[in-house]
C-alpha cells in the first residue's frame, strides 16, 4: 500500500467537508466479521469487549481501514430492553421473541438505563478503549437504531406496520420511549469517545414505507432525535434506496448518508454534491461470490462515478460485511481504493 | 360476456392509500351491484399483483404490500367464508421461515395465496433445516416455500435440499426473501428449484409446477 499523507480522521473529515483528501476513505464495516478474524464463534466474540477492541485495531492495520467500528449487532438494543438474541454460527445474532406481543405491553416498557446495562456497557467500554488507543487519528463510529426502525425488532415487522397504520396512539407512545432511549444511547457513546453516530434507519427507505407515510410518521422523529444528538450523524438506510428521501435526510442535518446498491450513483452525486457525504455502496451479499476482478471492477465503478470533489466514503451498502466474504476480496477492495481512490 | 371493471382502479387506489374503510366500502358496492364473488376475488388478486409488481419496480413499499394483503384477506374472509373453499386438486403447499424469526415475507405470500384460492400450511418460523423437512414430509407437502431474511439462513437451503434428497423426497423448493433479491444467483447456488421475487410470482410458479407434473 502507498504511504498515507493524512490520518484516517483527517481523511474522513476532509471527505465529509466536500473537499478532496489524499484518497477516498475506506469504511469496511467489520462487526460480525471480527469473530471470523479472531476464529471465535459469534457468541464467544461478542461476550468480551476486549475481543472487539483487539479486532478493530487489527483490521484497521490489515485492511488500511479508516475507522474503528464499535457496532456489535442490532439486537443489542433489544437485549438492553430485556429481550433476547439468538446466536448462530456464522452470522449476526437474530432477535428472538418480540418484547412487545400486544399493544398494551407498550405501557409496561421501560427506557433502559444506559451505563448500568451490561450489554450497552460493553459497547461503551469498547469505545473508551479505542479512543485511548488512537482516537486522535481514527474516527470512532458508534451506532444507534432509529426510534422509528427499532420497533421492527421490538414487535416484529408485521405487528409494527399494523401499529403505524391502525394504532396511532400506541405508535406515538412507543416513539416517545424510543426517542428518549436513542438520544441517551447516542450521547453516552459520544461521551465515551465516539467521533460520530451512525443512525440506522431502514424503515425510512421508500422500499419499506412509502414516502407519504414516512413524512407523517418517521421523518419528524428523525429530525427531532438527530437534533438532540451531540455530535455528527450519518444516516444509514441499510440497503434501502435513498434517493426519494435524500432531501429529507439532508434536512435532518445528517452529514453522511449510507446509500444502497440499488441507488443510481450519478444521480445521487448530483443531488448530494456539497450537501451530504455518500457512504457506500458495494453489494455485500453479492460480495460473497465476487472474484478479485469483480471486486476491483465494482470498487472502481463507485470511485470513478462518485469520488470527484470529495463527499465519498467507500463502504458496503448494508452496514456490515457478511462472514461469508473472503478476506482476499476485502484486501482487493482496500488495494483498489488505495490505487484508484487517490486524488491528484 | 361483457367485461366488468367493478371499481378496480378505485379499489387499487384505496389499497395504495392504505384506506381500509374505503376498500371495504368499494368491496360492498361491488358486491351489492353484481352479487358475484368471482368479481371480488378478481379485484383483489389484480390489485395485490399490481402492488407487488410496483414494489419490485420501486414504486410501492413493502408496507403497502403487507397492509394491502391483510386488508384483502379480511375482506375475502368476510365475503367468501363458506362459498369458496380451497380447490382440492391444488398441490399441497407449505410455507416456513428458515432459521429466522421474521415472518413478514411469509405473511405476505400466505395472504396472496389464500386470496388466490390456495390452501397453505404454515410451518412456522425459526425452523432448522431438519425440522422444516420433517414437518413438510409429515404434511405430504408437494411445494415447499422457504422464506429467509439473513444470508446465513439463505445458505441453509442447501441443507434442506440435501435432507430432502437423502429422504428421497421430490418436493419442489421455492425460495424468497431479501438475500435472494440482493444476489440474483443465490437461489441457484443453494439448489432451490425456483425463486419467487415477489409474492405474486409464487402463483405463476405454482401453476408452472402443476403443469410440469401433469
Amino acid at each position: 500500500m502507498s504511504k498515507n499523507k493524512m490520518s484516517s480522521l483527517e481523511r474522513v473529515m476532509t471527505a465529509i467537508s466536500h473537499k478532496e483528501p489524499d484518497k477516498v476513505p475506506l469504511f469496511l464495516l467489520l462487526s460480525i466479521y471480527g469473530a471470523k478474524e479472531m476464529s471465535l464463534s459469534p457468541k464467544e466474540y461478542f461476550s468480551e469487549a476486549d475481543n472487539i477492541i483487539e479486532t478493530q485495531i487489527k483490521v484497521k492495520k490489515k485492511y488500511n481501514n479508516d475507522l474503528f467500528y464499535t457496532f456489535y449487532y442490532a439486537g443489542i438494543e433489544i437485549e438492553a430492553f430485556g429481550g433476547e438474541v439468538i446466536f448462530t454460527n456464522e452470522g449476526p445474532p437474530n432477535t428472538g421473541r418480540p418484547i412487545i406481543n400486544k399493544l398494551s405491553d407498550i405501557d409496561n416498557l421501560k427506557v433502559p438505563e444506559i451505563k448500568s446495562n451490561p450489554h450497552l456497557k460493553k459497547v461503551l467500554d469498547t469505545t473508551k478503549a479505542l479512543e485511548k488507543e488512537d482516537g486522535k487519528n481514527t474516527p470512532i463510529i458508534g451506532v444507534v437504531m432509529s426510534p422509528f426502525s427499532l420497533p421492527i425488532m421490538q414487535m416484529g415487522f408485521e405487528k409494527y406496520l399494523e401499529t403505524i397504520y391502525f394504532n396511532k396512539k400506541e405508535f406515538n407512545k412507543l416513539m416517545q420511549l424510543n426517542q428518549e432511549f436513542c438520544i441517551n444511547w447516542a450521547n453516552e457513546q459520544l461521551s465515551a469517545g465516539a467521533t460520530a453516530i451512525c443512525y440506522f434507519n431502514p424503515l425510512a427507505s421508500p422500499n419499506n414505507i412509502e414516502k407519504k407515510t414516512y413524512l407523517k410518521t418517521g421523518y419528524p422523529i428523525d429530525k427531532y432525535v438527530i437534533s438532540k444528538i451531540n455530535g455528527p450523524v450519518a444516516t444509514h438506510l441499510a440497503s434501502g434506496i435513498t434517493k426519494p428521501v435524500i432531501e429529507q435526510i439532508i434536512e435532518t442535518n445528517s452529514l453522511v448518508l449510507g446509500i444502497s446498491n440499488r441507488d443510481n450513483l450519478e444521480e445521487l452525486k448530483k443531488i448530494a454534491k456539497g450537501r451530504i457525504c455518500l457512504l457506500g455502496n458495494l453489494n455485500a451479499i453479492e460480495m460473497t461470490n465476487w472474484t478479485l476482478e469483480k471486486a476491483k471492477k465494482e470498487v472502481r465503478n463507485v470511485l470513478d462515478t462518485t469520488k470527484e470533489g470529495g463527499g465519498l466514503i467507500l463502504s458496503d451498502n448494508h452496514g456490515e460485511i457478511p462472514w461469508q466474504v473472503d478476506q482476499e476480496i476485502l484486501m482487493k477492495i482496500a488495494e483498489t481504493v488505495d490505487k484508484y481512490g487517490r486524488y491528484e | 360476456m361483457q367485461k366488468i371493471n367493478c371499481l378496480q382502479d378505485e379499489f387499487l387506489e384505496s389499497l395504495v392509500n392504505v384506506d381500509r374503510v374505503e376498500a371495504a366500502s368499494l368491496f360492498e358496492k361491488c358486491y351489492s351491484k353484481y352479487q358475484r364473488f368471482d368479481l371480488l376475488e378478481k379485484m383483489v388478486i389484480k390489485s395485490l399483483t399490481e402492488i407487488g409488481d410496483n414494489w419490485e419496480k420501486g414504486k410501492a413499499s413493502l408496507a403497502q404490500v403487507y397492509i394491502s394483503g391483510i386488508i384483502c384477506e379480511e375482506l375475502i374472509d368476510k365475503y367468501l367464508p363458506d362459498v369458496k373453499k380451497a380447490d382440492d386438486t391444488n398441490p399441497i403447499i407449505a410455507i416456513g421461515v428458515l432459521e429466522d424469526h421474521h415472518a413478514l415475507g411469509k405473511r405476505i405470500v400466505h395472504s396472496i395465496l389464500k386470496v388466490s384460492g390456495y390452501k397453505v400450511i404454515d410451518l412456522g418460523y425459526g425452523l432448522s433445516p431438519k425440522i422444516m423437512v420433517e414437518k413438510a414430509i409429515e404434511n405430504k407437502v408437494e411445494i415447499l416455500l422457504i422464506s429467509t431474511l439473513m444470508l446465513e439462513s439463505a445458505l441453509e437451503v442447501k441443507k434442506v435440499k440435501e435432507i430432502l434428497n437423502n429422504r428421497n423426497q421430490s418436493m419442489t423448493v421455492v425460495v424468497g426473501g431479501a438475500p435472494f433479491r440482493l444476489d440474483n444467483k443465490l437461489w441457484e447456488n443453494v439448489g432451490a428449484d425456483y425463486f419467487g421475487r415477489t409474492a405474486s410470482d409464487i402463483t405463476e410458479i405454482i401453476e408452472k409446477v402443476v403443469l410440469s407434473n401433469e
